[in-house]
């Protein structure tokens, strides 16, 4: 709580999640997985929001944060359910397999 | 301090790159979990307490367990295991992570290449982000309610059919 | 006496409104009433607006309703303008319409389509009369496409049989070839002159344009054209005969008495322009020479009875055009005024006579019906023997007798075909006389007339004999051509010719009309066999043919235009401009397809785009 941090530190530990996450969703099949991935760029997204806040020293960093967290607290929720719709309408989790938006 | 920084931001990074690789839908939750974790201690160490808190009751605390109450109830995790043997092989990550390391050189570029100094961590607390919140952010406030509120009502529409027993289909 | 001058074309107008909309859901006796009531009172309102012209000076008066356009220098109202000319015109449309209407009234009465009738008839006449009484060149034109699309309105008008329909399509596109070339000749005259206003630009004209200027021929030239289109003059006179495909009222009206004439009434009223260019003036009169020659041979030849009256029609409408031709501007609104009622009499009663006999119209196959048809025989034959200028008795002679003065002042071939033409006139009239009411009766009449329809016969007959008589000379010159010298004050030559030619020689016109008068008794009535081996000879049979295909101009167009453009319509099948269009959807459609195959329904897909379109932007901005 004390001493110096570095801004840059901070902004590119955020973007390398963000990019794992980008990796995990372009990677994995399974709609689970792809949610799981979108909640890594999330909270990665949200990591470098505070980053910056604690540098300019103002709470709107954490506020941003805040407001991050309730999105992605309803995206969640809603995506499980569509989740759980689609398994039971297709039979299957594969987004490749789940494509009748074709054309 | 800094050593502490260190630490945290590279268990968040490998405990990450383990939830994408991960067969089991249920151990990657779990090492998500743990990233989520490390994060929260960097937000620590940066003097955001409140969001450090924030991040482990809500979103390690709620939303992780939420994804894993919902992966166990249908068992979904073992399915997906046999599944995703057969497809998550091979040379899939080729393309993906060709494309991330580009944008990671892309964005490395465009935040190292500026010299900044670094600063002092002095800590903001609740309180003042409660101020802030409530006087200049009073509107965003009541639209995240409605965000919540819109989560609410769908998830509970949409998955009105699928109670615990998925055979039942009853109103 | 200015403020109901704009009723006249109005009433007419409005009734044809009325019956257009409400027509059908009216009974029947209610519409002939509005349909002829209409005409009539339009009539009246002449009558009227006439008895105050006449008492008042003979100059010309204009009543102004509003500004139609405002275009720079283009400020057509629409504006009436009343002077003898267009009092002449109103009184021969209305009266003679309104008895035509009247006629119409009980002779249409089976028709599915009485309501529609009326409507067009009354929309015909209401048009004529605002071309008649026009102010100004483009209301002119207004009431000249007017008259066309209710000529083809009417010619069509049982329009469930494709002759009839084929008929009306003809006239409409030839009459167009001549309105084309009126509407350039206004334009022409517009940016020469600046107005369209008719007394206003005769008197720019005849400032501006020295004689003989080749824009004063070129403006005439197509002022000509259009008349020729409207007038079945020649060269587009090729659909008049078959324009008796309509019903006999209809024929009556727009082919015997009104329309045709509007060509005429055209030129005598930019007489100045036309006095401007006498190249073709000249032309005119041989136009209308070569017409009435050729229109009476092939008169000779038909035996439908309507499709004589229309070559006849034709004939002496050419007759008008010689007059005006020669500078006799009187003379010819004369012998329009005349011939509008000997001709729709022979319409009419020529029409009791094919209703009759349910509708045959072969003279050949009729015979001795004249005390099957008392009226309609007596009616006939006054109306032949005016067409004929049967001398002093008739309405026709001095009309005609007019017009063959003046010829002979002007130009002696002129005069010479006037004279052939009368002598041929009188065959082919009193042929038809002594074919269908003399000799043998081979057809039964199933039908009479009523009394409505007797009524216009009597009244035509009666006009047919003493109209002429209105020209009777009073001091010098005839009354009706002093009336319409008011009209054409501007002409040096008000009526020239007239006591042109020698008083001998005024009696060979009428020695001309005897003899086709005698030849036509020997042929047709004492000696029939005569007429049968004349008829056998291979030579008369050639020209026999030629003339009843109207001297072959049907078969002419037919291989100069239709042909050619037809076969050009047929290669362009596959229509290359369509196919620019078609193409340009084709390439839209190759397009979406290569497009839609970047749609493939998978989420990381969609995402790896998201990604490389960042990957992109980012890349701008980093090597910026």
């Amino acid at each position: 709580m004390t001493g110096t941090a570095s801004l840059q530190f901070g902004l590119m530990l955020a973007t390398v999640l963000f990019l794992l996450g980008l990796i995990g969703v372009l990677m994995r099949r399974n709609l689970i997985f792809v949610l799981m991935s979108l909640e890594i760029m999330f909270n990665a997204a949200g990591l470098a929001f505070v980053v910056a806040g604690q540098r300019w020293q103002q709470a709107d960093g954490q506020i941003m944060f805040l407001f991050i967290l309730a999105v992605t607290g309803s995206e969640v929720a809603l995506g499980l359910a569509l989740a759980l719709a689609a398994r039971h309408h297709f039979g299957t989790l594969d987004t490749d397999l789940i494509s009748r938006m074709r054309g | 301090m800094t050593i502490l920084l260190h630490l945290s931001a590279a268990i968040a990074v490998v405990s990450t790159i383990l939830v994408i690789t991960r067969l089991n839908a249920v151990h990657a939750l779990l090492y998500l979990v743990v990233s989520l974790l490390a994060v929260a201690v960097v937000f620590f160490l940066l003097g955001a307490p409140f969001v450090a808190a924030l991040e482990v009751i809500i979103y390690a605390g709620a939303i992780m367990v939420l994804f894993v109450f919902v992966v166990m109830m249908f068992n979904l995790g073992s399915e997906i295991v046999d599944h995703e043997r057969l497809i998550f092989q091979g040379p899939i990550w080729v393309l993906p992570g060709l494309l991330a390391l580009l944008l990671l050189l892309e964005l490395a570029y465009l935040i190292l290449v500026p010299a900044t100094a670094n600063f002092g961590v002095a800590m903001i607390g609740p309180r003042q982000v409660g101020i802030r919140l409530f006087s200049v952010y009073g509107l965003a406030v009541e639209l995240a309610s409605f965000v919540l509120l819109s989560g609410l009502v769908g998830a509970y529409h949409i998955g009105r059919r699928y109670r615990a027993v998925p055979e039942e289909r009853g109103r | 006496m200015a403020s109901p001058l704009y009723l006249i074309p109005l009433l007419p107008l409005a009734a044809s409104l009325l019956l257009g909309l409400a027509g059908s859901r009216l009974p029947r006796v209610v519409v002939a009433i509005i349909g002829v009531g209409a005409t009539a009172a339009s009539f009246v309102l002449t009558a009227w607006a006439g008895s105050h012209f006449l008492s008042g000076s003979l100059q010309g008066q204009t009543q102004v309703l509003y500004r139609w356009l405002s275009l720079g220098e283009l400020q057509p109202s629409i504006a009436f303008y009343l002077d003898p000319l267009s009092l002449v015109m109103c009184a021969v449309v209305t009266f003679v319409g309104a008895l035509i209407l009247l006629y119409s009234a009980q002779f249409m009465a089976e028709d599915d389509g009485y309501a529609r009738f009326f409507c067009f008839m009354n929309l015909f006449v209401g048009s004529m009369l605002t071309l008649v009484l026009a102010d100004n060149l483009l209301l002119l034109y207004l009431g000249w496409e007017g008259v066309g699309l209710c000529s083809y309105l009417l010619i069509g008008f049982w329009y469930r049989e494709r002759r009839n329909v084929t008929a009306a399509f003809k006239a409409f596109l030839i009459t167009r070839v001549g309105d084309t070339a009126l509407l350039i000749g206004l334009l022409l005259i517009f940016t020469q002159l600046g107005t369209l206003q008719i007394q206003e630009l005769m008197q720019r004209a005849s400032l501006q344009w020295p004689v003989g200027s080749s824009l004063a021929v070129a403006a005439a030239a197509l002022l000509l054209g259009g008349a020729v289109g409207k007038s079945a003059q020649l060269p587009l006179q090729t659909w008049l005969p078959d324009a008796m495909a309509g019903p006999t009222p209809v024929s009556a009206l727009i082919h015997a008495a009104t329309m045709v004439t509007a060509g005429v009434y055209l030129i005598a009223r930019m007489h100045v322009v036309f006095e401007l260019a006498p190249i073709v003036q000249w032309l005119v009169a041989l136009v209308g020479a070569a017409t009435l020659l050729l229109a009476a041979c092939s008169a000779l030849t038909q035996w439908d009875l309507k499709r004589v009256l229309a070559y006849s029609t034709m004939s002496q409408v050419g007759y008008m055009l010689l007059a005006l031709g020669v500078g006799a501007w009187s003379a010819a609104i004369f012998h329009l005024f005349t011939h509008a009622f000997f001709k729709s009499l022979l319409f009419l009663s020529g029409g009791v006579v094919i209703q009759g006999l349910e509708e045959e119209h072969n003279i050949l196959k009729m015979g001795g019906l004249r005390r099957d048809f008392p009226l309609a025989f007596w009616t006939f034959l006054i109306g032949a023997a005016s067409l004929s200028a049967i001398p002093w008795v008739t309405a026709g002679f001095f009309s005609k007798d007019a017009i063959l003065n003046a010829a002979y002042g002007s130009n002696v071939g002129f005069w010479l075909a006037g004279l052939i033409g009368a002598l041929l006139t009188s065959v082919y009239a009193f042929r038809m006389v002594f074919l269908v009411f003399f000799g043998e009766r081979r057809l039964e009449p199933r039908r009479r007339q009523g009394l409505v329809t007797a009524v216009p016969l009597v009244v035509l007959a009666t006009l047919a004999v003493v109209a002429g008589y209105l020209n009777l000379p009073h001091g010098g010159t005839g009354a009706f051509t002093a009336l319409l010298r008011g009209s054409f004050l501007s002409t040096a030559s008000a009526a020239p010719g007239e006591g042109g030619a020698a008083a001998s020689l005024q009696v060979l016109p009428i020695i001309a009309t005897l003899a086709g008068l005698a030849i036509a008794a020997l042929l047709y009535l004492r000696q029939p066999r005569w007429a049968e081996n004349l008829g056998t000879a291979p030579a008369i049979r050639v020209l026999h043919r030629f003339w009843f295909v109207g001297w072959g101009f049907d078969w002419l167009y037919s291989r100069l235009f239709v042909r050619p453009w037809v076969y050009l319509a047929r290669l362009n099948r596959a229509d290359f401009v369509d196919a620019f269009y078609t193409g340009l959807a084709a390439v839209t459609i190759a397009l979406h397809r290569l497009l839609s195959l970047s749609q493939t329904g998978r989420v990381r897909s969609y995402a790896l785009a998201a990604a490389v379109g960042t990957l992109v932007l980012l890349a701008v901005v980093v090597l910026r």
